[in-house]
């Protein structure tokens, strides 16, 4: 019963999903109860789970047999992985899925497609939990392009806007650009390795040290490409803004605790490959490094609350992926488990926030709402100060300590730019927190804004929890067991570093931003993310332009004019010509029977 | 001494006038007679080979018998030939071939 177990954690979401889809469309209360409940049962599970010791065997089933046996060939199993890595993040994902689809059945109770929006939800819980628990390579991709196709889904829920339809396409297209480096990826790890599987493959790299070339380098940058477009790092972040269109929650959900981390959980479960390959992980590090860099000052100067948190989701995933990069894949798991939690609950303080002011996301629209949302304006500070790392009371001060650690050991320059990033951050969160729930209302739907209902402030309590003691040794051993290893040399200094920009950042933020009324800083080149989406357009328009003229040439002269017209035009030249022979004279034509009698004989005789 | 060569020359000469008379003549009936001088020719011509071409003392009858059908053949052309003339002048009243164009355009 126990082995089975696994299977039904896996299995009831995908159940639930297809019961609302077929069964339960037309009664949309009870689809999410269904979607809700199946999630409950899910999160229950999965606390099961932290009980299972290592040894803990889940049957692996054989799906296809292309040839070889397991040890060396390509063999391509379903089956479960359950180790302290997939069970502490199917910890997180359970906890943070199921507490928004409790806000859910708030924030969407009146909306029309709540039974497919729930349907979704349970999709990509089935898709994201395929992904944590593969034990191979090959059915983590499968699960991978699931977890894009319920992420497309629930970007395009409001697909009658424009905008939401276009963002959910973005998305899945800037993703098939990285997938498409994950499966060469994938492919050539085979080659090298021959298996697919996890376990194996740790094996056969630990046995062979020398197979360090310049190909396992290639292969590693190519899986990190799926990494880049999953977890939207540069030059493939550019989806992850748009993604905000979709509902609030979803955002919460898949594009800031849970999905978007799927790239550095991947990274993390193979991060035997990053070790073996030194130039790789210089390029990982660097990614995430700059990533985190961009991003945050991306954030600086958005004015909608959801891209803010968006640009600083980018940036907080370019922490995790250069921790990954820096060979410390343990801080970066740190690192996601707590952010996860102050990731989720800032969305859905700011979806609380959204809901309150009748859909408006434009932050100098908003402001006072300190004293009419106190419960939700508590819970967004929390989690602020959270991502802001507070030092010792905040989940986030740990795993950001962590990281930088990581970074004053292996590379100073990146060091300092993980410091300069802290210091934005505590800025850009600081002016969303001042201009948001300070100061005065500056709309008439920020005056009457309401505190949310219960169903959807409850969450955010639930996930204040986490954001606080997330971090804590008697919380996250029990989960993730090994705690990254403390370095004590120089942990002094990276101490100091968290705590002078945080105040750096916090204190110029405070001091530009209390009382404003609009943006004392108007930074163009910010506000305008670095201008990289017009770039990509650009460079898109002048590429199809190009492919488009050439098709068009070809097709005007070559198919037009080489194939069509030209045999109908010898056709008609040479019945042009051989009309003249037809004189309308039956002397004429006697004449012309004469010549070639002459002329066959003329043949006959002499040409023999 | 009359030898192969001028029966030939008699033969190719006769051709010649009637297929000259096939291409300069208007008149349809000058045309038929002169096809029927070409048929002669090609008699001639056979007639004179049959008589040449003699083994162990008798001539070579192919070519005589080949005159026969000829002049079979030449006989029903004519009727058939003569009757469309006939019919074609009862309902045009022409006898040139070259106003024989109503299909021309």
């Amino acid at each position: 019963m126990m082995e089975q177990l696994p299977w039904l954690i896996l299995l009831l979401p995908l159940v639930s999903a297809a019961t609302i889809l077929f069964v339960a469309r037309r009664v949309p209360n009870i689809s999410a109860l269904l979607s809700t409940g199946s999630a409950l049962v899910t999160f229950v599970m999965s606390i099961l789970f932290l009980g299972f010791g290592d040894d803990a065997v889940v049957p692996a089933y054989p799906w296809l047999w292309l040839g070889g046996t397991l040890e060396k060939g390509l063999v391509l199993e379903i089956g479960l992985q359950i180790d302290q890595l997939s069970r502490g993040m199917m910890f997180v994902v359970t906890t943070v899925g199921f507490l928004v689809h409790v806000f859910s059945l708030g924030y969407m109770r009146t909306d029309d497609g709540k039974a497919r929006y729930f349907a979704g939800l349970s999709l990509f819980m089935f898709s994201m939990t395929g992904i944590v628990l593969a034990n191979n390579f090959a059915m983590m991709f499968v699960f991978w392009e699931l977890v894009g196709l319920s992420s497309y889904l629930l970007i395009g829920h409001w697909f009658q806007k424009d905008s939401a339809a276009d963002a959910a396409k973005k998305a899945f297209i800037t993703n098939r650009v990285g997938d498409f480096g994950f499966l060469i990826g994938i492919l050539l790890v085979w080659a090298i390795s021959q298996t697919v599987n996890f376990d194996r493959m740790e094996t056969f790299f630990a046995g062979n040290p020398e197979v360090g070339s310049g190909l396992l380098a290639f292969a590693v940058i190519c899986v990190f490409c799926g990494a880049v477009g999953k977890s939207a790092q540069l030059p493939l972040h550019v989806w992850l803004p748009d993604a905000m269109e979709g509902p609030t929650p979803v955002s919460a959900l898949i594009h800031a605790a849970t999905m978007v981390a799927a790239g550095v959980y991947m990274l993390a479960r193979v991060a035997f490959l990053v070790e073996a390959s030194e130039l790789a992980a210089h390029v990982i590090a660097w990614v995430g490094g700059i990533t985190a860099l961009v991003a945050a000052l991306m954030a600086l100067q958005q004015d909608d609350i959801k891209r803010v948190l968006a640009y600083s989701t980018l940036s907080q995933l370019g922490y995790m992926v250069m921790a990954v990069g820096l060979l410390a894949a343990e801080a970066a798991m740190f690192h996601l488990f707590t952010h996860a939690f102050f990731k989720a609950l800032l969305f859905l303080g700011s979806g609380s926030v959204i809901y309150a002011c009748h859909h408006e996301q434009d932050i100098w629209k908003m402001g006072g709402l300190r004293k009419k949302m106190p419960l939700t304006f508590i819970t967004f500070s929390i989690a602020t100060l959270s991502l802001m790392a507070l030092p010792w009371v905040t989940a986030g001060f740990y795993s950001k300590e962590a990281i930088l650690a990581a970074a004053w050991h292996e590379s100073a320059p990146l060091f300092v730019i993980a410091g300069f990033t802290a210091m934005l951050t505590a800025f850009y969160m600081t002016r969303l927190v001042l201009v948001t729930f300070f100061g005065k209302a500056r709309t008439e739907h920020a005056a009457h804004a309401k505190e949310s209902p219960p169903v959807m402030t409850l969450p955010l309590i639930l996930l204040a929890i986490p954001s606080v003691i997330a971090g804590l040794p008697f919380f996250y051993e029990r989960v993730q067991a090994t705690a990254p290893e403390h370095h004590g040399e120089g942990s002094m200094l990276v101490l100091a570093a968290s705590v002078i920009t945080l105040i750096a950042g916090a204190g110029i933020s405070f001091w530009l931003y209390k009382g404003a009324s609009e943006d004392p800083l108007r930074i163009k080149l910010l506000a305008r993310k670095f201008y990289i989406d017009e770039i990509y357009q650009g460079i898109i328009r002048v590429f199809q332009d190009g492919v488009a003229t050439l098709l068009s040439i070809f097709d005007r002269y070559i198919i037009d004019g080489l194939i069509a017209q030209l045999p109908a035009y010898a056709t008609a030249s040479i019945g042009s010509i051989l009309r003249r022979l037809q004189v309308g004279n039956l002397q004429g034509y006697a004449f012309l029977f004469a010549l070639g009698v002459i002329l066959l004989i003329w043949i006959t005789l002499f040409n023999t | 001494m009359l030898t192969l060569g001028h029966y030939l020359i008699a033969s190719g000469l006769l051709f010649s006038v009637g297929f000259i008379g096939v291409l300069l003549r208007r008149n349809v009936i000058i045309i038929f007679m002169c096809l029927e001088l070409m048929l002669s020719a090609a008699n001639l011509s056979l007639v004179a080979f049959s008589r040449y071409n003699q083994t162990a003392g008798l001539p070579d009858y192919n070519g005589d018998v080949l005159v026969f059908f000829i002049i079979t053949v030449a006989a029903a052309e004519v009727a058939v030939g003569l009757a469309i003339i006939v019919a074609l002048f009862r309902s045009r009243q022409i006898t040139d071939v070259t106003a024989m164009n109503s299909m021309k355009n």
